[in-house]
């Protein structure tokens, strides 16, 4: 016949190595208090469901910021009300790992209410379990969200008021109005009765979490006997009479029969495999020759700016994109108007024979104008003897300047007359190369590879590349 | 292998991926949101986890967390909210968990605006938030960087068990240039000291606390001596022109690749002067400071910023030679022009 021996749950330390106190065997607890129940419960529950060696214990700030003396478990101590972010970091990094996030009122209620609102709300598959004693115990008496109503304490010497601090929070009942929870009750340690339920929701929520259900929290009215100034008879009466009434016992949420076990989906991808998932193409191999355009066009300092729509950033990308394939050095730089929408947007982009310092270009060797205000206002930046480009068919006025090189296309015209005049950047972008002889149309359309997100619009591209190609190559400087 | 176009922003997010990160956790904020938008693509896909918390706050615990399960986290921000971030990182710093920090740079203080600015440097390169403590940090200049010096961070993360940081600015996070990836990191070794849920790891214990005096003396004489280990084996910088140079100048991020522009020009123009870029700002290049303060070579330290790194130049070249300081703020990013006409007025040269 089988007879129970009465022992230490092997989820407790056997003798508490941590504890600096010269006692092992002693909890550092104060007598009366209820972190000594709490804990054997839970000791005893990760024991039956035989799961201490992959369960990890958050101790959290407050009086039971040294449960790692106690339990047998991995250890992890968290900042003052983080702990259920800590819980999501090391749950998430290890599905499999049993998390007790272990908090205080002060901890989970007040500093900490953001973290147990949300780990909740997530449906995290931990459990909480949160100890409800109406005061601030380790720092010695002062108040807590859960103080209640004319309640003294340091911080409140007058009783707590509503006018000035507000009512107690309702834990349990403010976690039941969110829909990801399983599990949620609140009892308490007031007498046996009270204690046996207590140990019953307390290896609930813990099933809950080994079966994968979802998050579970248990509050637990727990006494603090040093904290109220009463002694532990006392203590206990006044939960009873006084803290249950206004933190009512009872199931808030049990979902534990309906909710369906979720186990994330493990993925190892290989080397190679992952070069593919982060779309870096390892095969990725064009053949170019490069041209020899003559010495003014060499290492273009440009800019390009337009109206926000026009495809500018689009642009440079390209011209960057068709630079570094021909393994110039490049770079490019976007820089939005604070007048974004209908305003202009340009960037500045660098093709470089050698390494580009600053990617910045305040006088454009090359200054490409899609719209009205980008000519009025960068033209005079233009570098003497520079290039200006611009869209004739949308500017009205002619640069001023005499000393630099201009390149009129009716771009959105042209644009419009090949089907669409959203390509009157490619059109410009096909015509700067073929004026200036930088680079060959080969090397255009592989830019286009990566510049232009939908295939099916690589046609019309390559169009709009040629038609500017040979404007550009047509009107070629004498 | 293939080189890449990309944003430094987009290259972290390869970097990190590279390295064997698998876990971000974030919360938006402009000009670093891009690298959280990036994460919560990439991340999932290759086995990886992506999580919007719902605070900084929030995200760096989660990192404390993950970290603390032996695994490799990161999370990114801009400077509000690296501010709310210190709490952790000190944490972090104290229970000695590896993990990657980014801050791309905004302008401050308060909410300041949301053009690049180093004005970091102090909260970042000091350690930050409370304690004894110091945070490894890396200055990428280029996109390149951004993936390479990302790698770079979680492998010192994990040989001196600290948080470490990378600290650029919006330019360096939205500007493209060509990337070269190296092949993944696919096998990490198990961590001694970390819990990974499993009865190996179960007597492991992840804790800053030290509530005997004695004993978080020893503690903080631990985390010295391993700064000093840091200061010995990583400090990275680049030398540009510096064999004659008579004048020196300094910065970091976005303003090195401006001043290196205005050392090419001034060079044109035979003024001997060159380039001094801490890639490392903890460690700092004090040796090589140093060596070129007693050859008599005068300091420009350059910063988008009221002055931050300037007063570690000055303590470190003990008054052997003058060291100015030229500063924009507010988002203000210096022209290679206006470098070059202060230096020229400044040095008469």
């Amino acid at each position: 016949m089988a007879t129970k021996v009465l022992r230490k749950s092997h989820a407790f330390y056997d003798t508490y190595f941590r504890n600096p106190s010269p006692d092992k065997k002693m909890l550092h607890y104060c007598p009366g208090c209820g972190h000594g129940n709490v804990h054997k419960m839970i000791a005893e529950a990760l024991e039956d469901y035989d799961v201490a060696d992959k369960t990890i214990f958050i101790s959290p700030v407050g009086c039971s910021v040294f449960a790692y003396y106690y339990f047998a478990t991995g250890n992890i101590q968290a900042a003052h009300g983080r702990a259920p972010a800590v819980s999501t970091g090391i749950k998430r990094a290890h599905p499999d790992s049993i998390i007790i996030s272990y908090q205080g009122d002060g901890d989970l209620a007040a500093i900490g209410t953001a973290e147990i609102i949300h780990a909740a709300n997530r449906g995290e598959c931990i459990t909480v379990f949160f100890v409800n004693n109406a005061i601030y115990g380790m720092t010695g008496g002062q108040m807590a969200p859960t103080t209640l109503v004319g309640q003294k304490t340091t911080t409140s010497p007058m009783g707590r008021r509503p006018s000035n601090e507000g009512y107690p929070i309702k834990v349990a009942e403010l976690i039941s109005q969110l829909h990801a929870p399983v599990y949620i009750e609140r009892v308490s340690l007031h007498d046996n009765k009270q204690r046996a339920k207590a140990r019953l929701a307390i290896r609930k929520a813990i099933k809950c979490q080994v079966d994968k259900l979802g998050f579970s929290l248990v509050e637990i009215l727990s006494p603090c006997p040093s904290g109220w100034k009463m002694d532990p008879v006392d203590s206990m009466r006044w939960i009873e009479e006084t803290m249950q009434e206004n933190f009512p016992l009872g199931v808030y949420r049990d979902l534990t029969k309906e909710a369906e076990p979720y186990t994330p989906e493990i993925l190892n991808p290989t080397a190679e495999a992952i070069l593919n998932l982060l779309d870096i193409d390892t095969e990725l191999d064009f053949k170019y020759e490069r041209k020899n355009p003559p010495e003014k066009y060499k290492n273009p300092e440009m800019k390009v700016a337009g109206f926000g729509g026009q495809g500018i950033l689009l642009l440079g990308g390209a011209m960057a994109q068709a630079g570094m394939l021909e393994n110039y050095h490049v770079s490019w730089l976007p820089s939005y108007g604070p007048e974004m929408r209908g305003g202009t947007a340009n960037c500045h982009v660098n093709i470089r024979d050698i390494e580009v310092g600053s990617p910045m270009v305040s006088d454009p060797s090359v200054l490409i104008a899609m719209n009205r205000p980008s000519l009025e206002k960068f033209e005079q930046d233009v570098k003497k003897g520079g290039l200006i480009i611009y869209d004739s068919s949308l500017i009205d006025i002619e640069p001023t300047r005499k000393d630099i090189e201009i390149l009129a296309i009716p771009a959105t015209k042209m644009a419009d007359q090949l089907g669409n005049t959203r390509i009157a950047n490619m059109v410009v972008f096909g015509a700067y190369m073929g004026y200036t002889g930088l680079m060959g149309k080969e090397t255009l359309y592989e830019s286009l590879k990566t510049a232009i997100k939908h295939k099916r619009f690589l046609d019309i591209n390559v169009k709009a590349i040629d038609a500017g190609y040979q404007f550009g190559s047509d009107n070629q400087a004498g | 292998m293939a080189k890449y176009l990309m944003k430094g922003n987009d290259a972290i997010v390869r970097g990190a991926l590279l390295a064997g990160c698998r876990f971000y956790f974030g919360y938006p904020i402009t000009p670093a949101s891009e690298i959280a938008e990036g994460a919560a693509r990439y991340f999932p896909k290759v086995g990886g986890t992506f999580l919007q918390a719902e605070s900084e706050v929030a995200a760096i615990n989660m990192v404390y967390g993950a970290s603390g399960g032996g695994i490799r986290a990161m999370t990114a921000s801009s400077s509000p909210g690296i501010s709310l971030k210190q709490e952790g990182i000190s944490y972090a710093a104290g229970a000695e968990l590896p993990c990657v920090i980014v801050n791309i740079m905004r302008g401050g203080p308060g909410l300041g605006n949301i053009a690049p600015e180093q004005s970091d440097y102090n909260q970042v390169v000091k350690g930050g938030g409370h304690g004894n403590y110091k945070v490894p940090v890396l200055a990428p200049n280029s996109a390149q960087e951004m993936c390479s010096l990302t790698m770079k961070a979680f492998d010192i993360a994990d040989k001196y068990r600290a948080p470490v940081y990378i600290l650029a600015d919006g330019y360096i996070g939205q500007m493209m240039e060509p990337v070269e990836f190296p092949e993944p990191v696919t096998d990490l070794p198990r961590k001694d000291w970390a819990v990974y849920a499993d009865k190996e790891s179960k007597d492991n214990l992840i804790s800053s606390i030290y509530l005997d005096p004695y004993e978080l003396e020893k503690h903080n004489r631990k985390l010295q001596k391993k700064y000093a280990e840091i200061e010995k084996n990583e400090i990275m910088c680049e030398k540009f022109m510096l064999e004659d140079a008579e004048y020196v100048v300094m910065g970091y991020g976005i303003v090195s690749r401006v001043l290196k522009t205005a050392v090419e020009k001034l060079r044109d123009k035979k003024v001997k002067i060159g380039l001094l870029r801490p890639i490392t700002l903890f460690p700092f290049p004090k040796k090589e400071i140093y060596d070129l303060a007693v050859k008599n070579c005068k300091f420009l330290v350059v910063e988008m910023s009221n002055g931050q790194m300037v007063e570690d130049v000055r303590l470190t070249v003990q008054g052997k030679t003058t060291v100015d300081l030229y500063n924009r703020m507010g988002g203000v990013v210096p022209t290679t022009d206006e470098v070059i006409e202060h230096i020229q007025n400044r040095f008469s040269v």
